[in-house]
């Protein structure tokens, strides 16, 4: 294998990418625009500063046009990322063919690089947040994805190393169970923010962070099976045209 | 998390691909989709690289519920 085939699976993951990324667009506008919408129409009855006076984009646009920007850019650029990982990953995770491959990156992208930062620092509608402390959360939400998404690296490279004198299973729980740990002391020692008005709903917010969720949840799922199916298309010709290769040289 | 290798006997083992051939594409690439994510997700809120609201205002619905921190 060469340059070539790393180039076929990242333009097939920026391809399954986007379809996922359509898949999560359709999530996001059913489940969560009404979210939005009704953040911000609590928003609008406290205060009037946001936005300040004539509207840069409409709100018609955002929950279309610009909800679709930001959501299909997401995903071919998460796509790409992931095929990536996957192009260095096969072969070197275990006995996993190409499409349990893509489904394991997949799911632990999702694992790493949203839910464990959402446990610390969930997403926030609109009306809730203090504009003053944006940098501050800004940072830290980034800092958390990092540190999940390295410790997950280590985690591994650490349960590959253990895994000759433990075997698979427990090697694999040692490594597990060393990154909950030390994810554990950084939610425990990282500040925290509390931000949420005293009269939103508590009902909305769950249901708001709810729907990120199910974004976040259906893009990776999607991601996971389509691009695998489409890696084990690129990579199963050539096994299985190889052995009569052989065969023609032989005549 | 981890997957420990198994030592490759079966013929279904697929050869690695060397990181020398991925090195190329994953700095190239890995760094136009860091940018990506980067304008979706952060740009004109903590940081900024245009001036303006615009970039904000047209990812604002996006960013919300794809869970960054947006305002």
């Amino acid at each position: 294998m060469n340059s070539i085939s790393v180039r076929a699976l990242l333009v097939r993951g920026m391809l399954a990418g986007l379809i996922a990324g359509a898949f999560a667009l359709a999530v996001a506008y059913f489940l969560g625009e009404s979210r939005v919408d009704a953040a911000i129409a609590l928003e609008e009855t406290h205060s009037h500063d946001h936005g300040g006076g004539e509207e840069l984009v409409t709100r018609t646009m955002q929950a279309t046009g610009g909800l679709a920007t930001g959501v299909l850019v997401f995903g071919v650029a998460a796509g790409g990322i992931a095929a990536l990982v996957v192009c260095y990953a096969l072969g070197r995770i275990g006995r996993f063919g190409p499409r349990a491959t893509a489904a394991l990156i997949a799911g632990a992208a999702l694992l790493t690089v949203y839910v464990v930062p959402f446990l610390k620092y969930p997403a926030n509608p609109p009306a809730v947040g203090n504009p003053d402390t944006i940098g501050k959360r800004t940072t830290l939400f980034f800092l958390m994805v990092a540190l999940s998404v390295l410790l997950a690296v280590a985690a591994v490279i650490i349960g590959k190393r253990l895994a000759p004198r433990l075997g698979n299973w427990n090697a694999t729980t040692a490594a597990g169970a060393g990154y909950v740990v030390v994810i554990g002391l950084a939610y425990a020692f990282l500040p925290s923010f509390d931000e949420v008005g005293k009269d939103f709903p508590a009902s909305l917010l769950w249901e708001f962070r709810l729907s990120t969720l199910a974004v976040q949840t259906t893009l990776w799922t999607v991601f996971g099976l389509v691009f695998g199916y489409l890696t084990e298309r690129v990579l199963a010709p050539a096994a299985r045209t190889a052995p009569s290769r052989v065969a023609n040289s032989v005549h | 998390m981890a997957q420990p290798a198994v030592p490759a006997a079966g013929s279904s083992a697929i050869t690695p691909i060397s990181a020398k051939a991925i090195a190329p594409w994953a700095v190239f690439f890995g760094v136009l989709m860091l940018v990506l994510l980067y304008f979706v997700g952060a740009e004109q809120g903590a940081t900024a690289l245009i001036s303006g609201e615009g970039v904000h205002e047209w990812v604002h619905d996006g960013r919300h519920l794809l869970g960054f921190p947006c305002h």
